[in-house]
């Protein structure tokens, strides 16, 4: 660790500390239907819109109804995605490498992936997605699913906000909001920003030059003997990335252009556009809190909130980064101390980039895990046993550090609504929260909520660790780590979050069919609940405040939460944590290795 | 409901024409008014023929050329084919190619130890960078190769070195394509 790398790390939060205020007061403004600045040029967009969708944008709906419009909107955008996939190649329109049909389980899994904002690669995009497919098939669903959160997370504060209300606001409006006033307007400007620092952004085939060194390369032929042979050529993917790769981070969405994603230089070139990456990941969620303060008319419990989603980020990054930075005992004969004039990384540099190093490595994954964005920079397969834990434990928590966009907040809220009922517990007091009881119903969802997540995620994976036809066969990494590589990939789906430990095959039918099904119960299966919640709050009439009530707005409050969040989530997973990543870590001090 | 259903519908391929199809080509259009040559992927040419990217890695194996680091991609330095190794850190076939990678740069182990950027596959297997210490470990054998002297082969690294952005982010480092045309430059005559 040096200490260049922690004034990195420092810079980084004062940076999302500055900006949730005002973002999440824009946002505020954007979702009450008050006026923007941008109104002159989005306001006749968004009046052509509702008249062309049919949208009545002042009725206003239950909560029922609003999830309603939320799944046929997620179904069709799912919908039109599989057909793009599949007929890419009859589409003589920007595949200029004439890339074949997706195949159908792989379609339907990278469909399900992308509608559920987890983004899950189950592919190489550079050799299986045409430009089309990459624009108008996965880009869009980036804008998509994160508005769709976005508005999920605002009718939760509504649900919040309002007295004897049957309604939680029109999802239409919240969805054309979210996407015009919020994510296109800054995903223009920063998809020119990246571009500036190297992000491709074009429509050409792919680019073919001419080595300086022609190497030879040995392979083994079909007859299994070697054979040599000599390359000249290096074959440069190339495509319109630098506007998908905005609204990935942005949209907290994470599906890379490229198979390396936010660790190849063409998404990712500089130590600028990594910043602007890590920092759009958090901006949107960051100011949610602000919004939250700003909706409820409680702004401290904004920034309560705020505190206890820091808190339990710094716990993250500072061990990721501890773990990153020490050596692997099992290699020898190399440099792994870090030169305090910074001309050597030192750490564990498998899987991360030179221009990055190790802080920048060590806080990308922990930024992305928080949030289920699931871009990554550095191979989470290959970071240190705690390295690893932590994108995991991450993940486990219900990415609630400050989390997925929309996604994030509201299922911070449901932890709110289960700290507010501990605490109600402890003093003997009926629970309340914001001035409303929370009642049997409350709880009962709340629970719901926290108990699909841990189901699928520990189901599936006790099913592929005990099959070795179709589960286990998949591993690429043995020992600790195979148990950790199908935990993950298990994980990173249920949270929505799409990172994985990329060794595992997870593009065969089983993990293809299993992993799509756990996206779906990961988002939509913890939707309903939640909503349910936030009707039955909105209802409520809102009590006075008593010397009873337990106020959420103090440092008190913000301890309890994050002690709540550690025990539910962390607990629930930690004895398969402990034959993971922790046993990892004992036998690789042990110097023990697995082939 | 059904209501809901004709909405969602219009309103996906209206939405997909504005998200899908306009944006990224007003983006295209504009990122070449602005930064042509950074939209077309910040391309290299030598003697008028493309030579790479100076943002991705190439392969280098003569004694003659700095290299790079062990890459996972394809065959190494697959641009079409980006990735790393996903080895785990106790997996033995990541401990078996460090020791090869250290093998081919300290043959009589006289060298020292190899700064570890160089005996460790990025996460993109394109880095086009290694660390200063990187460069700097293999100055002697590079100029050894050319017959030049080891001052001039240092000072070329040296000047090659890129600073932390600002001064501040990310980590110092030297972008391997660029260094090795230059080293030709100074040298062209330098076999492998």
């Amino acid at each position: 660790m040096t200490s260049n790398g922690w004034l990195q790390i420092a810079v980084f939060f004062v940076l999302v500390l500055l900006a949730a205020k005002p973002m999440g007061l824009y946002m505020a403004r954007v979702y009450e239907r008050k006026k923007t600045w941008l109104d002159p040029v989005l306001g006749p967009m968004e009046r052509l819109l509702y008249r062309i969708a049919g949208v009545d944008a002042d009725a206003e709906m239950k909560w029922t109804e609003y999830g309603a419009a939320m799944l046929a909107f997620s179904l069709a955008t799912l919908l039109l995605t599989y057909a793009v996939e599949r007929l890419q190649h009859a589409v003589p329109l920007w595949n200029p490498q004439h890339l074949a049909a997706v195949e159908p389980y792989l379609a339907w899994n990278t469909a399900v992936s992308f509608t559920t904002n987890t983004n899950w690669q189950s592919y190489v995009p550079e050799t299986t997605m045409s430009y089309l497919t990459q624009m108008f098939g996965l880009a869009t669903h980036n804008f998509w699913s994160a508005a769709t959160g976005m508005a999920l997370a605002i009718a939760f504060i509504r649900g919040i906000a309002r007295r004897e209300s049957k309604t939680l606001g029109n999802f239409w409006v919240d969805l054309t909001r979210g996407t015009l006033w919020i994510l296109l307007p800054i995903c223009v400007v920063y998809a020119l920003a990246l571009v500036s620092q190297g992000v491709v952004q074009n429509l050409k085939p792919y680019d073919t030059a001419t080595l300086v060194e022609p190497q030879s390369v040995t392979a083994t032929g079909a007859d299994g003997k070697p054979t040599t042979a000599t390359v000249t050529t290096q074959t440069i993917a190339q495509g319109p990335v630098a506007s998908q790769e905005a609204i990935k981070m942005l949209g907290t969405n994470g599906g890379g252009f490229f198979n390396a994603n936010s660790a190849h230089p063409f998404e990712n070139p500089t130590p600028l556009s990594n910043l602007m990456q890590m920092f759009s990941i958090f901006l949107i969620p960051a100011g949610l809190c602000i919004t939250l303060g700003k909706m409820t008319g409680s702004p401290k419990h904004g920034w309560a909130v705020f505190a206890a989603m820091s808190v339990l980020w710094f716990a993250g990054v500072a061990t990721c980064y501890w773990a990153e930075a020490q050596p692997n005992p099992l290699l020898h004969g190399v440099d792994q101390h870090a030169s305090t004039a910074g001309i050597s990384p030192g750490g564990n540099m498998e899987g991360k980039e030179v221009r990055f190093g190790i802080a920048n490595s060590a806080l990308f994954a922990t930024v992305t895990t928080d949030a289920s964005c699931g871009a990554v920079n550095a191979m989470h397969d290959s970071l240190m046993p705690l390295g690893g834990l932590v994108a995991l434990s991450n993940i486990h928590l219900g990415e609630i550090v400050f989390g997925g966009v929309g996604a994030g907040m509201y299922g911070m809220l449901v932890f709110v609504i289960l700290t507010v009922f501990i605490a109600g517990l402890m003093v003997g007091r009926t629970p309340e929260y914001m001035g409303k009881k929370v009642e049997a119903f409350d709880v009962q969802m709340s629970m719901l909520y926290f108990l699909i997540f841990p189901v699928v995620i520990l189901g599936f994976s006790a099913i592929a660790v005990l099959s070795p036809s179709f589960g286990t066969s998949s591993l690429s990494n043995h020992g600790p780590h195979g148990l950790t590589q199908i935990l993950y990939a298990y994980t990173s789906a249920a949270g929505n979050n799409g990172s994985a430990f990329a060794g595992l095959n997870a593009n065969t039918h089983w993990y293809n069919a299993t992993l799509a099904v756990t996206m779906l119960a990961g988002r939509f299966l913890m939707i309903v609940p939640m909503l349910a919640v936030a009707g039955n709050l909105a209802i409520k009439k809102i009590a006075p405040p008593s010397l009873g009530t337990f106020p959420v707005t103090s440092p008190l409050f913000a301890v309890l939460l994050t002690g709540v969040i550690v025990i539910v989530g962390a607990l629930t997973f930690f004895p398969a944590l402990s034959l993971g990543p922790i046993l990892e870590h004992l036998l690789l001090r042990a110097g023990t290795s697995f082939s | 409901m059904k209501k809901h259903i004709v909405t969602a519908l219009l309103y996906t391929v209206v939405t997909a024409l504005l998200l899908g199809i306009v944006y990224p080509l007003a983006m295209t259009g504009l990122a070449h008014v602005l930064f042509p040559k950074q939209a077309e992927g910040s391309l290299i040419e030598r003697n008028g023929v493309l030579a790479g990217s100076r943002l991705i890695g190439q392969p280098f194996s003569g004694p003659g050329y700095f290299w790079p680091r062990p890459s996972a991609a394809g065959n190494g330095y697959d641009a079409s084919n980006s990735g790393g190794s996903n080895y785990a850190p106790t997996n033995a076939a990541l401990s078996a190619r460090v020791a090869a990678t250290v093998a081919l740069l300290n043959p009589k182990g006289a060298n020292g130890p190899v700064p570890i950027d160089l005996a460790t596959a990025s996460a993109s297997g394109l880095d086009p960078d290694i660390s200063p210490a990187a460069a700097f470990y293999q100055v002697a054998r590079v100029a050894a190769a050319r017959r030049i002297g080891e001052d001039a082969v240092r000072n070329l690294v040296a000047s090659h070195i890129a600073p932390r952005q600002f001064g501040l982010l990310g980590e110092p480092r030297v972008n391997v394509l660029e260094l090795n045309l230059d080293l030709d430059k100074m040298a062209p005559a330098a076999g492998r």
